[in-house]
Parts: structure tokens; C-alpha cells; sequence
């Protein structure tokens, strides 16, 4: 199985942790991801201003360059994963914003929203398969209690994102089956952590993120999974600083999990944030 | 307060709805988006009436409110609102109406290197400069 | 000695909960008399009723009694599961254990001993329970309809296309009701008249149906299946047979008043007819302002008819009828605004009612059509619509929602539009509730297409200034304190029940409720017919209604008269008053408290002594007796009984609940 992939700026820096075991585990499941070249950061956040074109041109050129390759285009992290499902959105309904990236790029051939966007999480729902994946775990998690954490970014919004229910997924929770865990249920997994509010505003987030790691806490969960780097940063850096001040839940990426049941685990190599 | 026409269909008002493609009449106040904020408590206008406000033409307060900087575009009133208002992109309007017609500015260059060095992903600062700044 | 069965409802929860089901059916199994009790979840299913049928078979019942709700809800049922079963039906009693018990109690001990009160009662009286026969009455095949309205025009209609004679009677000079003032129906915004003339022609063309215009009922008599009206068709002064609608008497007449139907906004003459598609379509002359009739003057609408219809000897004429059913359907009236000063309704000319604005809007009305302010006939560029001017108010108005306003407002609003797309309208609204098919959709249509800026709370007051209208209201959403520079401002005004609804209500004996509007026999499960068996209801008469619900209840009240006229016969009750004429006195005060006219008096020959003697005492006619026991207590020797709840009877539920 053969994938065009998008990393973002995040997974080659702060978020190495994802990336790296995203792809290991990738290789050990036989999916060729092709990192592919010269990739442009996709602006973080969509932009949402009905008449703009400027800020999604780079995620357009990602988009058609995999179409070029007549590969489906995999993103690990949630944030390039949303811009750049969205943008191809926009591309494949607004004709109008279509023909001005188009005539701004000045591509070798038209592009209008023929790539599909995946998820690595639907990569190994929807191409993988999470019963062929239950079958590759050497590993088990059997026992462990964990709690997913969607955030928004893979869900929001629904009608464009088309990920999962929106309000009530389920693809975390049969991927921590399909690892052998038990997938703890608890009302705020798709609640907002308080992304980029962090950089200014510590504490209305501290806030936040303390109203989930309580609501997985009191629901039992042992430790939190998420997909994407700035819930990590939020979940793991401030629930130090919630009111409370004593929560504590280990956080990890989806595919520290997976990596650890694939048994592709570094022995030597200790748990670190980032 | 006056309310006349002039002030309904003022060309801010009209601005607004160009730069987020949403028609506010579209909202009927259920109160949906507020109910569903999950930062709600920390702001000084609530989501609906920053749209109730925009029905009245009242620009210039939600021009100065915080609610504005503190919607974190998590797109929750947006997936639950009843008659498919785009809240966030009204809110990045009235962002937009600010930091490039007004030449304001949200973010702090001081904060920076004091976030990075914590290890902060580059995915929050660009998202923050995209969202306060020019 | 009586062999009575007595069967214990549950009623799911509904008894269950609040009385000891178990207690009771043991202490009505020792009762006098009754020699077997049981108990069901739900005595009135088929299977409840199964279970009493084989207890009669088995137990050799030859009577019983159900405790459960009350005899208005399954009475009936009963009566037939006896049936089935080969008794007669009236030696079948109900204690009401639910209404009366169950749901008026909430400590259970207190509820299981009433329950058992009440059961021993109706044992006491099941065990002096005779075997009733109903007998038959003819039905008189002919309906009367009262209120040439869309609401009676469509119910004429039906009844006639069934095959049954109708009479329509309107007391205005043409049929058409309010349908014929609007302008525009809500959702569809089809032209009112387009749609409802085509149907006036039809009542009046129809064979089956006779119009009565200008017209009114005065007394009603008689039973189901047997009224007899009386009917005063008021003196037209112009012959409906010669006159041919030409049209010259009232372009010739002097006199000038305002005219009832455009809501006093244009003048129409003496001699008149009230609106260019009046049925039928020949004029009046009111007399009131008439010259000739006041001051014996002028006649010039006699000297000018073409076909000497005008005719000023006319005088009333009064007609007695006899019907099998009625159908009322006699409409509404719109709130008087006295009360409510602060809106400035009557002090300038360009605050008005919505049926006012209604008429500004129609192209046969005073403006033409033209949407003009009434104080200078300029367009307006501002309307404010205040909805709830009297509904919903408790203190000044009505406490009910008047249901039409929020969709009628909201075509207003469509409607300025369309004249104006660069106006501004503004709604008033206290809630908006748009309950119908393609109704919200209709109303999100003039905010959202037609930028109409609706604005939850009230208008405090309406301040003229100049030829401005200063509205001072209140958007409650944001908390905002408003002021709005008005050109025009439509009060949605409160519709309420005819001001003569009690008077008619009277004269049909049929009831109305505490806002004078008819009440329905049942709320849910008989909404159609009155609480007197073979008068029915239509329309805004028993409550605010909009078109498409008058003219389904108009069908429903037809589709009721309808099955009472196509049967030959009907049952008359057995339950009704006879007299013992051993112990009448001939006092006849029956007579006068009798509200049926059932009873007069005979004279009978008795031999005493010997002697043929000759003396006066009451007799009731059996087919108007409505069994409503008013003679049973007025009379002092105790000689009139009603069958089925004799003085013995009754006191031997007062013996057993007491003693």
C-alpha cells in the first residue's frame, strides 16, 4: 500500500515523537508512506475568511502534487489533516475561490479537489483494516484503561470534516480495542483543549484541560490518547497547572500505542514527552 | 439607542457579512452556540449575542469585546447551531476587521521565546500569529 | 336475590397507584348482593371485557358494576360488553374510582376507603337497576349552518354534496366571512378572494343549499335529529329576485357612512352591497342611515332602478324550520383597543389593526391596493408590527395566544416588502410560534429573505411626533432599550369570541367557555360537537383558529352531521322522567323548571268512591325529556322519577355511602 504523505512543520520538530512512531509502525504494516517534496507548512489553522485564497495556496499544492501522483494524501497530525481536508473542500464546492487558486498557481493541470485527504487514524481503519491490525498486535494492551481524546480539529466541522459522528466517534475507541485495550467512555473527549490560547492565555486553558482530565479520571481511564500535537502540548503541560494542581494522567500519541503493540518499541529508549 | 435603518444595513455590517459568507439573520437566538462554548465563562459577550448584537447593527462593541479573541475556532457552536450559522467565521471577521483595517495587534512578541523555549509545537505559535496578527 | 358482579379497574397506574386494588376488590366481594369481584389491569381492553362476559356466563351475574373511570369515558362500553353478554344494557353501573378517586387523592389508605365508598354506592344502586329499552325518533333530514363564513360555507358545501338539504344562514348581507377582508393567505400567499369566491359561488349556486343573508336565528327548539328554528330574515328593502345587481342605486345614493367591511377606512353609501364579490350579489339599504327611512326624503334608489327591485314596504320575515343537525360557525370579532392607550391606536391614523392594514393591502379595498400611510397617503418606510396587543395579556386583554398573529404578521411583513423592498419592517414579538405546515419556514422567509429585524420584547408605548410615530420598545435578546421612528405601526390585535356568543349559546343550550367561545364536547376526542347531542362546531367560534383548521373542522362538523342524517332513526336515551300519576298533585312545577319544554299537563278520569273524578297532572313527552332530573326535585310528593336514576336509587347510594 502505497501513500502520498504530508508530515507539517510540527511532526519534524516539537512532535518528532508522533511522526517517528507513525511511521515505524507504518513500515512494520507495510504501507509505503512518500514523504513528498518540497511540502509547504498548511497555515496551522484554516483560514476562515470567506474571500481569502493567499493563506490555503500551499495546502492546494500539496493537494494537487498527490493528485499527480494518483495517491491518496495521509497527514499524521490533526491541525495539517483539518486545513488540509478543508481546503480541498473548498476546491471540490466553491468554484469561484477554485479558479482564482487555480489561476494563481498556475499548476500544469487544473486542480479542483480530486485528491482524498486520510487520516493515518482512517488509514488503518478504512486500508488497514482494525481486524487485520488486532491481528498484526504481538503486544496486547490487554488491561490498560485508556481514554481517547479527540479534540476538535479531526471532528469539527462535521459536515466538511466527515471523520467520524461528531458527536459521538468511535474511531479512537476501535483502535484501542484493536490494540487489546479497554477504551474508557467519558463525555469530554470531544470538548476543545483550548489549542493556540495557550500561547496567551495559560490559564483559561489550564481550565479547560482540567475539565478533561477529570472527566477520564473520574471514568477511570489510566492514561490519555490523542492525535495531535498542540492537545498533547495542552494535555500534558497544564493539566500541571490546573486549579486543582494534583491531576496527573500520562499522555501519549495514538501511535505510541501502536508502536508499543506492534512490540516496535525501542527497549532502551525511555518514554519522553517530546 | 436609535435603531434606524441606516445603522442596520451600515457598510460594516455589510463588510462583516461579506468577509464571513454568513448571513446573521439566518440566527433565531436559541442560544445553541453559548450553551455549547466551551470557553463561555471567560467571555464578555456570549457567541449568540455577538450575533444578536450584529442583527442590531452594534458593531463597534463586539469590536471591543474579548469574546472575540478568546473563541478558539473549535467549531462546536458551528456543528450544533440549528440554522448552520458559521459562528467562527463571523468572529474571524469581526478578528479581521481589526488586525488589517485597524492595524491591531493581539499577540505580545514578548511571550514568544518564553513559549518556545517551554516546547510549545510550532503549530500553536503559527496558529496564533494567523489568528492575532496581520 | 340479586346476583351482582363488581370488576376493579387498575387502569394501569392510573387507579392502581393510589388505591389498594386487592382491598377493595375483597371488600366489594362481601357487598349485599354481590356474589362475585375481580380485579384487571384493563377492564375496558378486550380482554378486560372478555373476563366480565365469561363471570357473567359462569358466575350467573344477572348485573354488575365496573370501578373504574368515568361513565362519560367508558360507560358506553360497558353497556355494550353487557350486551354481548345477554343483559340488558342499563343494569350496568360505574364507580368511578379515578376522576372522582384516584387522581383528586394522593394518601392511599384515604383513596382505597373512597374507592370502596364508591363502589358500595353504585352496588346499592346496581341492585334497584331495572331493565331500560331505548326507543326510536325520526330524524328530520336537513341541516341548519349558522355563518356564512369559510368555515359554514364549507360545511353547507359537504353536507350538501352528501344529498342533504342545507340552510345557510348569515347575518350580514353576503356570505364571505373575514376570508373576504384579507388580502393574502399565510403560507402560500395565494390571494384570499381568488380562492374563497369560487367557493361562495358554489354554496350559492348548489341545489342542496339555501343562502339566508342578512339573516339570523332567534330561537332554536327541539332535540337532536328534531330542532326547529326560527329564523328572521331582516327586511332587505331590495328583492333578491328582481334586483340584477346593477349597481346604479348605490353609485345614485346621498348618504355616506363608513363601511363595516374595510374596518371603517372608506365610506360605502346607504344602499349597498359590501364588497364587489358579495353573494349574493344585491344590495341592502340600511336603514339607519337611509333618507327615505329617516327623514322620508329622497327614494332615489327606487327611481333609478332599471328593475324596480327597491322596495321600501319589505318587512322582516320569520321562517320555522325543522332540522336534524346544526352546524355553528359564526366566526370572531377582533379586540377592542380602549385599554390599551399606550399604543396610540384611534389618536393617529397611522397606528392600525392588522385587519386594517389588511385592507390597506387589498386591491379592493379603500386604498386600491396601494400601500399608503392613512394620514398622507405617502408610502411608508418604516413599519413596526407589534404582535400579542392583547393576547397573552391577562391583565387588559386575553390570557390565550391568539395563534393566527405570528403568521399573519409575518406576511405583512413579506407583503410591505414586496411594495417596498427598500423599507424597513420591524416585528414585536413575545415568542414567535409558527405551529403549521411550511409555517416556520414562512416566517424564517420574512426575516431572513426579507430582512424584517424581529426583535423580542414589547413596545412600551407609541409616541406621535409630528407626522412620525415614535415606538419606544425593548430588544430583551441584547438588553437594549430602543427607540424606532415609525411610519405606520400594525398592532396584531387579540381575536376574541363574538360579543353575542353567550346569547347564542343560550338559545341552543349549548355551552361556552370562560372566554365565550363554544366549548367542544370532548378536547381532544370530540372537538367537532357542542355538549348537546347534534349541534356542532366550526371554526374560530371555539377558539382561534387560521383557515386551513376552520375549514378542517368545518369538514369534521360535516362529516358528524352528515352520519346523524343519513340515519332514519335514532335511539333516544331511556334514561328519562316519568310520572307517577297515583302521587301527582298537579302542581305542575315541573312545568316550569323543565329547560326541554318535555313536560305538560293531562287531565285523567280515576273512579274514588265510586265517583269518576277528573284531575290535572304532568305528562312527559319521552322524545324531548334529556333525562336531566330538574323535575324529580321539584317535585314535592316525589312523584316524578327519572328511569335509570330513580329517588330510590339515589338514596340508596346516599344510605350506602353514609350509613
Amino acid at each position: 500500500m502505497r501513500f502520498s504523505y504530508y508530515p507539517g512543520c510540527t511532526l519534524k520538530t516539537t512532535a518528532a515523537l508522533l511522526e517517528n512512531s507513525a511511521l515505524k509502525a507504518a513500515r512494520a504494516l507495510g504501507i509505503e508512506l512518500i514523504e513528498q517534496e518540497k511540502w509547504q507548512c498548511c497555515g496551522a489553522v484554516f483560514p476562515l475568511a470567506a474571500l481569502e485564497i493567499a493563506p490555503f495556496l500551499s495546502s492546494v499544492r500539496s493537494l494537487a502534487a498527490a493528485k499527480d501522483t494518483g495517491e491518496k494524501l495521509v497527514t499524521i497530525c490533526a491541525a495539517c489533516y483539518h486545513v488540509l481536508k478543508r481546503a480541498n473542500h473548498v476546491m471540490k464546492t466553491d468554484r469561484d475561490v477554485c479558479t482564482k487558486a487555480n489561476n494563481y498557481l498556475q499548476l500544469p493541470e487544473q486542480y479542483r479537489g480530486g485528491t482524498e485527504v486520510i487520516h493515518y487514524l482512517e488509514l488503518l481503519r478504512d486500508e488497514v483494516g482494525f481486524p487485520t491490525l488486532a491481528r498484526k498486535v504481538k503486544k496486547p494492551l490487554t488491561g490498560r484503561k485508556i481514554a481517547a481524546f479527540y479534540g476538535c480539529l479531526l471532528l469539527r466541522p462535521p459536515a466538511v470534516m466527515q471523520f467520524d459522528n461528531a458527536e459521538n466517534p468511535s474511531i479512537m475507541e476501535d483502535f484501542l480495542h484493536a490494540l487489546g485495550a479497554a477504551a474508557v467512555d467519558y463525555p469530554y473527549r470531544t470538548e476543545c483543549c483550548g489549542v493556540y490560547l495557550s500561547v496567551q492565555n495559560e490559564e483559561i486553558v489550564a481550565e479547560m484541560v482540567a475539565k478533561i482530565i477529570n472527566s477520564a479520571l473520574s471514568h477511570g481511564a489510566e492514561a490519555i490518547v490523542d492525535a495531535c500535537p498542540l492537545c498533547h502540548y495542552n494535555l500534558l503541560e497544564l493539566q500541571k497547572k490546573t486549579p486543582q494542581g494534583k491531576s496527573t494522567l500520562p499522555v501519549y500519541y495514538f501511535t505510541e500505542l501502536l508502536e508499543e503493540a506492534l512490540d516496535l518499541k525501542d527497549k532502551v529508549e525511555e518514554k519522553m514527552a517530546f | 439607542m436609535k435603531i434606524t435603518r441606516d445603522n442596520l444595513c451600515s457598510s460594516i455590517v455589510k463588510e462583516i457579512a461579506e468577509i464571513s459568507g454568513e448571513n446573521v439573520a439566518g440566527c433565531y437566538q436559541c442560544g445553541k452556540c453559548t450553551a455549547a462554548c466551551p470557553v463561555n465563562t471567560v467571555m464578555d459577550i456570549l457567541p449568540h449575542q455577538v450575533l444578536r448584537f450584529l442583527q442590531l447593527g452594534l458593531v463597534e462593541a463586539l469590536l471591543n469585546c474579548n469574546t472575540i479573541w478568546i473563541c478558539a475556532s473549535c467549531f462546536t457552536c458551528a456543528g450544533r447551531c440549528p440554522r448552520g450559522v458559521d459562528l467562527p467565521g463571523i468572529m474571524e471577521a469581526l478578528r479581521l476587521i481589526l488586525l488589517r483595517k485597524r492595524g491591531f495587534s493581539r499577540i505580545k512578541a514578548g511571550v514568544i521565546p518564553r513559549v518556545a523555549d517551554k516546547g510549545m509545537p510550532e503549530q500553536a505559535l503559527v496558529s496564533a500569529f494567523r489568528k492575532y496578527t496581520r | 336475590m340479586k346476583r351482582i358482579g363488581v370488576f376493579v379497574c387498575w387502569c394501569g397506574t392510573n387507579i392502581a397507584n393510589t388505591v389498594n386494588i386487592e382491598a377493595v376488590t375483597e371488600a366489594a366481594g362481601k357487598m349485599p348482593g354481590v356474589v362475585y369481584a375481580g380485579n384487571y389491569k384493563y377492564m375496558c381492553s378486550e380482554i378486560g371485557q372478555s373476563k366480565i362476559k365469561s363471570a357473567i356466563i359462569r358466575e350467573k351475574l344477572d348485573r354488575f358494576v365496573v370501578a373504574s373511570c368515568s361513565p362519560r369515558m367508558h360507560e358506553s362500553t360497558f353497556r355494550k360488553t353487557a350486551a354481548a353478554a345477554g343483559l340488558n344494557p342499563y343494569l350496568v353501573e360505574i364507580a368511578n374510582i379515578r376522576e372522582h378517586c384516584s387522581w383528586v387523592h394522593k394518601n392511599k389508605g384515604e383513596a382505597t376507603a373512597k374507592a370502596i365508598a364508591l363502589i358500595r354506592a353504585a352496588v346499592a344502586k346496581a341492585a334497584r337497576d331495572k331493565e331500560l329499552w331505548a326507543t326510536q325518533i325520526p330524524v328530520e333530514h336537513r341541516a341548519l349552518v349558522i355563518g356564512g363564513g369559510i368555515g359554514g360555507i364549507q360545511a353547507a358545501l359537504d353536507i350538501a354534496d352528501a344529498g342533504f338539504e342545507v340552510d345557510l344562514v348569515e347575518r350580514t348581507p353576503s356570505i364571505g366571512g373575514h376570508m373576504a377582508q384579507l388580502d393574502k393567505t399565510f403560507p402560500t400567499l395565494d390571494c384570499s378572494a381568488c380562492i374563497l369566491t369560487p367557493k361562495m359561488g358554489e354554496a350559492a349556486s348548489h341545489p342542496k343549499i339555501t343562502l339566508y343573508t342578512y339573516s339570523e336565528v332567534e330561537k332554536v327548539d327541539g332535540y337532536v335529529g328534531n330542532f326547529e328554528a326560527t329564523i328572521r330574515k331582516k327586511a332587505r328593502s331590495v328583492d333578491l329576485e328582481k334586483c340584477t345587481g346593477c349597481g346604479i342605486c348605490w353609485e345614485k345614493c346621498p348618504s355616506r357612512v363608513k363601511s363595516e367591511f374595510d374596518e371603517a377606512l372608506s365610506m360605502r353609501k346607504a344602499i349597498y352591497i359590501p364588497f364587489p364579490q358579495a353573494v349574493p350579489n344585491v344590495p341592502v339599504i340600511d336603514r339607519a342611515s337611509c333618507r327615505w327611512f329617516t327623514r322620508e326624503k329622497c327614494g332615489i334608489c327606487r327611481k333609478t332602478c332599471p328593475a324596480g327591485a327597491v322596495n321600501f314596504d319589505q318587512e322582516d320575515e320569520v321562517l320555522q324550520k325543522k332540522y336534524g343537525a346544526i352546524v355553528v360557525a359564526t366566526g370572531f370579532d377582533v379586540l377592542d383597543l380602549d385599554d390599551f392607550g399606550e399604543y396610540s391606536y384611534g389618536k393617529h391614523p397611522d397606528v392600525l389593526t392588522s385587519l386594517e392594514f389588511e385592507r390597506i393591502l387589498n386591491s379592493s379595498g379603500p386604498t386600491g391596493g396601494r400601500l399608503l400611510r392613512p394620514s398622507n397617503q405617502s408610502p411608508p418606510k418604516n413599519v413596526v408590527f407589534i404582535q400579542c396587543v392583547g393576547s397573552r395579556d391577562k391583565s387588559r386583554g386575553k390570557p390565550y395566544c391568539s395563534k393566527i398573529c405570528c403568521m399573519y404578521s409575518a406576511k405583512h411583513v413579506i407583503l410591505f416588502k414586496e411594495k417596498y423592498p427598500e423599507a424597513q419592517a420591524y416585528v414585536f414579538y413575545i415568542d414567535i410560534r409558527t405551529a403549521g405546515k411550511d409555517f416556520e419556514e414562512f416566517h424564517r422567509r420574512a426575516v431572513e429573505e426579507y430582512g424584517a429585524l424581529y426583535l423580542k420584547g414589547s413596545a412600551g408605548k407609541v409616541f406621535p411626533d409630528g407626522d412620525k410615530l415614535l415606538v419606544k420598545g425593548v430588544d430583551s435578546l441584547s438588553g437594549h432599550a430602543l427607540e424606532i421612528e415609525a411610519d405606520m405601526v400594525v398592532l396584531a390585535t387579540a381575536i376574541k369570541a363574538k360579543s353575542d356568543a353567550p346569547q347564542l349559546a343560550r338559545l341552543l343550550g349549548i355551552s361556552t367557555d370562560t372566554h365565550a367561545f363554544f366549548m367542544e364536547a370532548h378536547p381532544k376526542l370530540r372537538p367537532v360537537e357542542a355538549h348537546t347531542a347534534g349541534i356542532f362546531l366550526a371554526g374560530a367560534c371555539q377558539g382561534p383558529k387560521d383557515i386551513p383548521e376552520t375549514v378542517s373542522q368545518a369538514s369534521g362538523a360535516a362529516a358528524k352531521a352528515i352520519v346523524l342524517l343519513s340515519k332514519e332513526n335514532l335511539l333516544s336515551d331511556p334514561c328519562v322522567s316519568e310520572v307517577n300519576e297515583s302521587l301527582c298533585t298537579g302542581c305542575l312545577a315541573c312545568i316550569k323548571v323543565c329547560p326541554y319544554s318535555a313536560i305538560t299537563e293531562k287531565t285523567i278520569e280515576e273512579k274514588i268512591h265510586g265517583k269518576a273524578l277528573q284531575r290535572r297532572v304532568a305528562e312527559v313527552n319521552v322524545a324531548l325529556c334529556q333525562g336531566c332530573g330538574s323535575c324529580t326535585v321539584s317535585c314535592r310528593p316525589g312523584a316524578v322519577n327519572l328511569k335509570g336514576f330513580t329517588n330510590e336509587q339515589i338514596m340508596a347510594e346516599v344510605d350506602a355511602i353514609c350509613l
